[in-house]
């Protein structure tokens, strides 16, 4: 097994700096051909871990965003509808029609197949990276499902067969813990709770994602938002909330957070996403916050 | 991977196979959800690391082993307890599915409730708890044995105070109230539909699907209705001083409405708040209650209602509360904190779930006026305030909570 540290130096070099205990997930996983079960927070970047991955491997990213009702047809194939209404019609039209059985052949073929991402995703040469976003947000019958196919890798189409997987992908499952997962699920996987951040790993990410920003301007804008993940707050501001509010300030050409308060105070709406959070972070409390980065 | 223990003639050494058994036990007792295929699954993981130095196994087993937050957040603890011995205490009884008796047995907060026949007849475990708790006795036979009155007809017990019945066809009443509670809150309608042979609507995607053997003809309609999705009930329990004697009652009722299609969440709170779900689900009542006990423990001081309702909107809500809970508190508002505290607090909770229900036994009381200031503060966040002092009032709330 390669060293995990190695890992973390590609994934750096892709732009994404992540914690010891995420990269070590990341090599388990695609050593041992486990899918990953990634909890945490809204905006602490798991869903772009599925993307770092799929750029460092070389290979393709299919993702299946999950929702409430999404079932086990929308998920894998769906035949397309029309063009075999179509073909039948053309056939009837035409004299001399083939036999019925042929007809049948014809139409239950794979150019009628509409192949939706988990389908996809097995049926590739190179084993892709799966991306299933907010599984929580799906039913727990989809869970199941998602469970029987994550433990042998092949599909049953009625009118094909079975369809075995071409190659195996890497999975990573994303999950905002707005429902409890299954126990079962849980056990298939190999989980990792990722968090926000420490000062110096976001120091670093806003570093690889904006190279351009001056050192102590970024210093000072996470020590800001690292204060601010401290306050009691609705909706605490991810990682992404850090780059809009930073991309904001250079775009704003603020040199020093302290100079023009009036619009410090005005460009927080990229950090604070609820009334109630705007109300509670008053221009006191801002320059509390200030206070103590400096 | 050699065994050292298999060479003849040395004492049998437990080899890293064995090691690693004894850490997913370690882990078990600890209540992680591992089996044995989690062991080979650890061995298999450190047998590919290169150069296993302390520092990889751990990240690889926490990845490998850990399966929810709570696992994650106390691994790195556990990890260095096993290998390394460093004191971390084993926290057995709290999730206990062993039944040892501990050894330094405090009093049991319900101990102080139960009356002493009733202490008597309990299992080997709790019973030896009661037995070390010397105090509990002259408390219950101070305040509530000259309470207790025989409850000749239904009727009356219904009507009984709470604080004054215990006996245990009375637990069996509460506990079926509790479920017609249940089935009346049964099913919760969804806007999204699911396949079905009656339903009302038709599903236009299948039935075009299913017709094409038909040539596209409509023969075989399918239809659609809206699926039976359960309701979710999150109790929040107050067991300060002044509700003790409610709360446990109020335990057995919640301990009713777990069941197949009604899900249960149930939080107890003083000064701090615990979750209490999984010693609930204990199939035998008393062992619940000891385990419950056993988690109150170290509580005291005034109540923090507002504390504890922050603490679950910050911790737990998310996971807890979805669009069909009802959240059910019991507490009599006896707050030490700033009722403009708890009035935040009821309004983050009332963004998230379907209903709050506020049950106040002393609601139940003649002359009572909810003027506790933290009562009066949270008044306007609630949907439904009720009594909760007598199973009556417990099957009032029936109507209360079949409507949702």
């Amino acid at each position: 097994m390669r060293d995990y540290r190695e890992l973390q130096a590609e994934l750096a070099q892709t732009g994404y700096i992540a914690e010891d205990s995420l990269v070590m997930a990341l090599t388990l996983a695609t050593e041992i051909h486990r899918p990953l079960l990634l909890e945490g927070e809204a905006g602490v970047g798991k869903t772009d871990i599925a993307r770092a991955l799929a750029k460092l491997l070389g290979t393709r990213l299919i993702r299946l965003q999950c929702y409430e009702g999404l079932d086990a047809n929308a998920t894998l194939y769906e035949w397309n509808y029309q063009r075999q209404l179509l073909a039948i019609r053309a056939r009837e039209a035409s004299e001399g029609a083939d036999s019925a059985e042929s007809l049948e052949k014809h139409i239950f073929s794979e150019d009628y197949l509409l192949r939706r991402p988990l389908l996809e995703a097995i049926s590739q040469l190179e084993p892709p990276v799966l991306l299933i976003d907010e599984i929580d947000r799906a039913d727990e019958e989809f869970e199941a499902f998602l469970l029987e196919l994550l433990a042998d890798y092949q599909v049953t189409v009625p009118e094909l067969g079975t369809m075995e997987a071409v190659s195996i992908p890497h999975v990573v499952l994303t999950s905002n813990g707005t429902r409890a997962l299954s126990d079962a699920l849980r056990r298939r996987c190999l989980y990792s709770w990722v968090d926000y951040p420490d000062a110096e790993k976001e120091r670093a990410i806003l570093a690889a994602r904006m190279p351009e920003i001056d050192g102590e301007l970024a210093r000072r804008i996470v020590g800001f938002v690292q204060q601010l993940r401290r306050e009691d707050l609705e909706k605490v501001p991810g990682i992404a909330e850090t780059l809009d509010w930073a991309t904001a300030l250079v775009g704003l050409k603020v040199e020093k957070l302290e100079d023009n308060l009036d619009l410090l105070q005005a460009s927080l709406i990229c950090l604070l996403k609820t009334e109630a959070d705007q109300r509670a972070i008053v221009p006191e409390v801002t320059q509390r916050l200030l206070g103590k980065v400096a | 991977m050699t065994e050292p223990g298999e060479i003849d003639g040395l004492p049998a050494l437990p080899g890293p196979r064995e090691r690693m058994r004894g850490f997913i036990a370690h882990l078990r007792l600890n209540g992680f959800t591992l089996g044995p295929s989690e062991t080979a699954l650890a061995l298999d993981i450190v047998g590919r690391l290169e150069r296993p130095a302390p520092e990889g196994v751990r990240a690889a087993l926490k990845v490998a082993l850990c399966g929810c937050r709570e696992d994650w957040e106390r691994f790195d603890d556990l990890f260095p307890a096993y290998w390394f011995g460093e004191g971390v205490k084993r926290a057995t009884v709290l999730r206990g599915e062993n039944t040892s008796t501990p050894k330094r047995a405090r009093p049991a907060l319900w101990d102080k409730v139960l009356p002493p026949e009733e202490r008597a007849g309990r299992p080997i475990g709790a019973a030896a708890q009661a037995a070390g708790s010397s105090d509990a006795e002259e408390d219950a036979g101070g305040t509530s044995a000259p309470h207790r009155i025989a409850a000749d007809s239904r009727d009356s017990l219904f009507k009984t105070d709470l604080r004054e019945i215990a006996a245990k066809e009375d637990i069996a009443e509460a506990e079926r109230v509790a479920e017609r509670l249940a089935k009346a809150m049964r099913y919760r309608l969804s806007r999204r539909r699911k396949p079905s042979a009656r339903g009302r609507s038709l599903d236009l995607r299948r039935t075009i699907r299913r017709n094409i053997a038909h040539g596209g003809e409509p023969v075989d309609l399918l239809r659609r209705t809206r699926p039976d999705r359960p309701v979710r009930v999150v109790v929040l329990l107050d067991v300060s001083g002044s509700m003790k004697l409610y709360s446990r009652y109020f335990l057995l009722f919640v301990r009713g409405l777990l069941s197949r299609w009604m899900r249960a969440d149930a939080y107890l709170f003083h000064t701090r708040l615990v979750r209490v779900t999984e010693a609930l689900t204990d199939k035998d009542p008393f062992r619940a209650l000891a385990k419950l006990s056993l988690m109150v423990e170290g509580f005291g001081g005034g109540t923090r209602i507002a504390g504890a309702l922050a603490d679950f909107n910050a911790r737990y809500a998310r996971e807890a509360i979805d669009s069909r809970t009802v959240v059910v508190i019991l507490s009599d508002g006896y707050d030490t904190e700033a009722p403009e505290d708890l009035a935040r607090e009821l309004r983050r909770l009332r963004t998230r779930a379907r209903r709050i229900v506020w049950l106040n036994p002393l609601l139940g009381w003649k002359d009572y006026e909810p003027v506790a200031r933290g009562m009066a503060a949270a008044l306007p966040h609630i949907d439904h305030f009720a009594a909760a002092n007598s199973l009556q009032a417990l099957a009032d709330l029936e109507p209360e909570l079949a409507a949702i």
